[in-house]
């Protein structure tokens, strides 16, 4: 007898469904947010301090982009417990995507901020511009201007990867499809229907990314931007 | 009642399983390595159905979790009325997941050569298959080497995600042991610390190859 796809029985299922998707939805931006500026707090770190502070920022990172995802989750959520700090499962997968996402926005920041040319920084100097400003309109933006689509890049990926922090129960859109296939028998058409929630969530959230690129950097995906400097008239 | 304590079989045991995390990421990179060089050449085709297929399928492919693929061949090969060892349901899945990214990575190297390398070829009469063979793909390869060492790293990470159905590698093996002995933190940190032994020299390795690919063209 051939299998018959039953898409209805979806139906039942559509408010956990969007609760997930909402979840899913809340930790993405959440940990963008957060571990992009962790990622330019310690990129701006590790550029101006050197030795120690170097050492940490670089080993943090390291440790972080060579791990499994799944496994730091594993760490946050069943081993900081046993030390005594009891995190809930949404707490625990806010805390792991940051973490995650802060290291590798660190690196990609690290790279743009290397990018920016010596003589910017002292033409900066030249036109008397505080250090606050050249840190600002010359290194920051510029750097995060041209590293623009490698950032956006792993936003996506962090929001598919959001999908692992279901094994801790963290109740979002691949915990909701367990819950319901568990109920229906149904697991293919649930992770078919998933799967294309995800697929509309990523061209969703890279459409946005450019839009907001667009909107912070003059063009999508932010490519070579000169820093545009409002220099007063005095 | 007693409890299993994390001691040295425990280690051995994970040391075991992590010949699994190696297995997979081998059955991944042969299978999404053949699959992605093929999307790669799609993806650069002349024909632009092909290159169009190519696009989309790297789209999705790049546009859906690793675990949905998982569970989706998990639990359609087994509707299908496959019943499947959970190795070839995660090797499969684990070369669809490679085969998005290799063929976006290779497409990229593939057009990093120059043009005028193409219409040297064509010039000198060489067929299309020549011209990739002996002009295009050995410069492309040397092109790849760093970013398809990185994407390794990515492989063996993710290879974790096959844990979640049951598939015993390194990750699920360190469950199992936690299941056993309730030491969350060392197991895992274990865990953890053998991830990067694999992973941290392949990261080391990709940014060496990157630096000696730009040697000649630093500014």
């Amino acid at each position: 007898m051939p299998y018959e796809l039953r898409l209805e029985v979806l139906a039942q299922y559509r408010e956990q469904l969007f609760d997930g998707l909402l979840m899913t939805v809340w930790l993405s931006v959440a940990s963008i947010a957060a571990g992009t500026f962790f990622g330019v707090v310690l990129a701006s770190l590790r550029s101006v301090r050197g030795g120690p502070v170097r050492f940490l920022v670089d080993a943090y990172v390291e440790v972080i982009r060579n791990t499994p995802f799944l496994v730091q989750l594993f760490i946050i959520y069943f081993g900081l417990p046993t030390l005594g700090l009891r995190v809930g499962a949404v707490t625990a997968a806010l805390i792991g995507m940051t973490i995650n996402l802060a290291a590798y926005s660190t690196e990609i920041i690290r790279a743009g901020i290397e990018s920016i040319h010596k003589s910017q920084i002292e033409a900066g100097e030249a036109l008397g511009l505080t250090q606050l400003q050249i840190y600002r309109d010359i290194i920051i933006l510029p750097a995060v201007a041209k590293v623009y689509p490698s950032l956006c890049s792993q936003f996506v990926l962090m929001m598919l990867a959001s999908s692992v922090c279901s094994a801790i129960s963290t109740p979002e859109l691949t915990a909701a499809a367990s819950y319901a296939q568990s109920q229906s028998y149904r697991s293919f058409e649930v992770y078919i229907a998933v799967t294309l929630i995800y697929l509309a969530l990523a061209l969703t959230l890279r459409g946005a990314l450019a839009l907001i690129g667009w909107r912070l950097f003059g063009r999508p995906g932010g490519r070579a931007v000169q820093p545009t400097l409002k220099v007063e008239a005095v | 009642m007693f409890l299993r304590s994390f001691g040295l079989n425990e280690f051995y045991f994970l040391l075991e399983s992590l010949q699994w995390t190696l297995a997979l990421t081998g059955l991944a990179m042969v299978g999404g390595g053949i699959a992605g060089f093929l999307v790669a050449l799609m993806r650069t085709a002349r024909t632009s159905a092909l290159r169009i297929a190519a696009g989309v399928y790297i789209q999705v492919v790049q546009g859906i979790p690793v675990l949905m693929i998982l569970f989706l061949s998990y639990y359609g090969l087994s509707l299908a009325g496959y019943q499947l060892p959970a190795i070839v349901a995660a090797g499969l899945s684990m070369s669809i997941y490679a085969s998005g990214y290799l063929g976006e990575i290779w497409r990229g190297c593939i057009q990093a050569v120059p043009k005028p390398q193409w219409e040297s070829g064509e010039s000198l009469a060489l067929t299309i298959p020549q011209q990739y063979l002996y002009i295009i793909l050995p410069q492309a390869i040397r092109i790849s080497l760093p970013p398809t060492v990185g994407f390794l790293v990515q492989l063996v990470k993710n290879t974790s995600i096959a844990a979640l159905i049951g598939f015993v590698e390194l990750t699920r093996a360190g469950q199992l042991i936690n299941n056993a002995t309730f030491q969350p933190f060392r197991v895992f940190l274990t865990v953890a610390a053998l991830y990067f032994v694999i992973c941290y020299p392949m990261s080391q390795l990709s940014r060496w190859l990157e630096r000696r690919l730009h040697v000649g063209s630093r500014h």
